[in-house]
């Protein structure tokens, strides 16, 4: 359910008048009214004040799982016209339908995967190029052999023996440059299934998974080679290899830091990176994963991750409710993990704000993977973890998943135009 | 016009029944079946047309093109060439180089030949893919 539709219920269950409710709230009762149908996205301190007013948590009043629906539907209805409110209607009114609209988005957006696999593949492979080649060559020679045939009836019997030959020798080649042309498609779809790239098959198992793969909590190193033979994402040796890497990390991390005490600690100290690597003596970047990778509860706050390479490449994403990530392309410029990136060593904490309207604290860091070297240039790694904050503190950094599907018109970090008009932009109450 | 024809071809045959068809047209057909030593060959055989395949054991038919026009010892010299590549790339690269028909494989017989005859006489060919 969407953040306005919870305000609306939970109004109602106190037996509240709008005018009631917004007075409470420092708001116009007709600005309460535009929230609660879904038509005014808010956050942030208006969001507080308003749980405040029903007696509630604000994150009892933050949107559900609908959100990533409602994105979903939202970049889909862009691109046919239809405006914002029109969506939140749909979600809110027949969810069922806003759901198998929102699997078939999915669906659309896999089979474009896909297909830009098999354009890279037909474009860059030079097995698959050369084969091709072999295969027009070949149907060349024998549309054009078969037509002097048919089109000179008076040739001599020594041509169109020659000739016939040749067909058949042209037609042998086409059948075994056809058969090793499939024989090689076929190793291909084993390799990379659905044309999947073997990091994304490994966030599909992780998404899957919810992020947290209990199996691996037990701190029985054997347990890996359960799970990546129990996974279907892992079918591929590719993508087992890198399934391996990423459960052999997340085991050490659950080994380094077991559950319980770190559930504990990380609730005590709120959810901060930076007291939870003091009092355990490890890393950020461990904690960063560890709190990434909490099995959800009610009282949690929302929790994502990103990390990316040294040439701001997309390694792995877990994106928190009211933040959208882009699962190919490119993301926000403006995203902290970026500024993190230009300054290795050094942590960066952002309060932001993302264009669904929901305010995170950002702490971002990067590092070296490799031991420096003066023949080599360095490799390096960012992270940076969201955890929701009601953005009272301070004025939040406006961010965007990526300019494609960014509200925000005005940006100076825009590379290229939107899909979704400017009105999409969230508007918050005062 | 002339009625010459340099055919640079590695594919036996392709060589064979192109040759043949020209051949029955008319035409005096010379053969050059690798990219190595391509220029040279329209050099000592002085075509009137010259047909270019594309992929050519040792160097591609676009260095073949290129060569031939920046050497520019007859700059109008009309190319025809055939390629299974026939991707929008390859058809802007081969026009930038100045080739002066491009055709895709497989092509008809009659296109072909139409494309011969209209760059024998100067014409630009209207089968086939435009050269831009």
């Amino acid at each position: 359910m969407l953040t306005g539709s919870r305000i609306r219920d939970r109004r109602l269950q106190a037996g509240l008048k709008q005018a009631d409710l917004a007075a409470s709230a420092e708001i116009s009762a007709s600005y309460l009214n535009l929230i609660e149908h879904n038509r005014r996205k808010i956050g942030g301190a208006l969001l507080t004040r308003l749980a405040r007013a029903l007696d509630v948590e604000p994150t009892i009043l933050r949107d559900g799982a609908d959100v990533g629906l409602m994105q979903d539907l939202q970049s889909q209805a862009a691109q046919m016209g239809v405006g914002e409110a029109r969506v939140a209607e749909l979600v809110d009114r027949f969810p069922e339908w806003a759901e198998r609209l929102g699997a078939q988005r999915r669906e659309i957006e896999r089979l474009e995967q896909t297909l830009r696999g098999l354009n890279d593949r037909l474009t860059h492979d030079p097995v698959l190029s050369e084969k091709m080649h072999e295969v027009l060559g070949g149907v060349a020679a024998i549309r054009s052999t078969s037509s002097i045939l048919v089109d000179t009836p008076d040739i001599n019997a020594e041509w169109r023996a020659r000739f016939h030959t040749n067909i058949d020798d042209e037609s042998r080649k086409l059948a075994e440059t056809s058969a090793e042309m499939a024989a090689h498609l076929d190793q291909l779809t084993q390799q990379e299934p659905g044309f999947v790239t073997p990091l994304e098959a490994v966030t599909r198992f992780f998404e899957r998974r919810g992020f947290h793969i209990d199996e691996l909590e037990q701190g029985i190193a054997g347990e890996i080679e359960h799970v990546l033979d129990q996974a279907p994402e892992f079918a591929s040796e590719t993508v087992r290899d890198l399934g391996a890497v990423a459960l052999r990390v997340y085991f050490n991390d659950a080994v380094a830091l077991p559950l319980a005490p770190f559930r504990e600690a990380a609730q005590q100290h709120r959810f901060d990176p930076t007291a939870l690597a003091e009092a355990f003596e490890t890393s950020l970047f461990r904690v960063f994963r560890r709190l990434a990778t909490l099995p959800r509860t009610p009282e949690m706050p929302e929790i994502g991750l990103v990390s990316c390479d040294g040439a701001g490449a997309i390694l792995m994403h877990k994106p928190p409710a009211g933040f959208a990530m882009p699962r190919f392309g490119a993301a926000c410029p403006l995203w902290p993990l970026f500024s993190a990136l230009r300054s290795p060593g050094a942590p960066v904490r952002y309060m932001v704000e993302s264009a669904e309207g929901a305010t995170f604290t950002a702490y971002a860091l990067a590092a070296a993977k490799t031991t420096a070297r003066f023949d080599a240039p360095a490799i390096f790694e960012a992270s940076m973890l969201l955890v929701a904050s009601d953005g009272d503190r301070e004025q939040p950094l406006p961010l965007g998943s990526s300019c494609r599907v960014c509200p925000r018109q005005d940006c100076a970090a825009r590379r290229e135009p939107s899909i979704l008009s400017a009105n999409s932009l969230p508007r918050h109450g005062s | 016009m002339g009625n010459s024809v340099l055919l640079i071809e590695d594919e036996p045959n392709i060589v064979e029944a192109i040759s043949f068809l020209l051949e029955r047209d008319g035409w005096t057909v010379r053969l050059h079946s690798e990219g190595v030593g391509a220029v040279e060959a329209v050099a000592a055989a002085q075509p009137d047309v010259v047909v270019l395949d594309v992929m050519l054991p040792g160097r591609s038919g676009f260095e073949i093109l290129r060569e031939l026009r920046q050497g520019a010892a007859r700059p109008d010299l009309p190319i025809l060439m055939l390629t299974a590549r026939g991707q929008k790339k390859d058809r802007e690269l081969a026009s930038g180089y100045g080739v002066s028909h491009f055709m895709t494989k497989p092509f008809s017989n009659s296109d072909m030949l139409q494309a011969v005859r209209d760059l024998a006489e100067g014409r630009s060919p209207d089968v086939g893919l435009e050269a831009s």
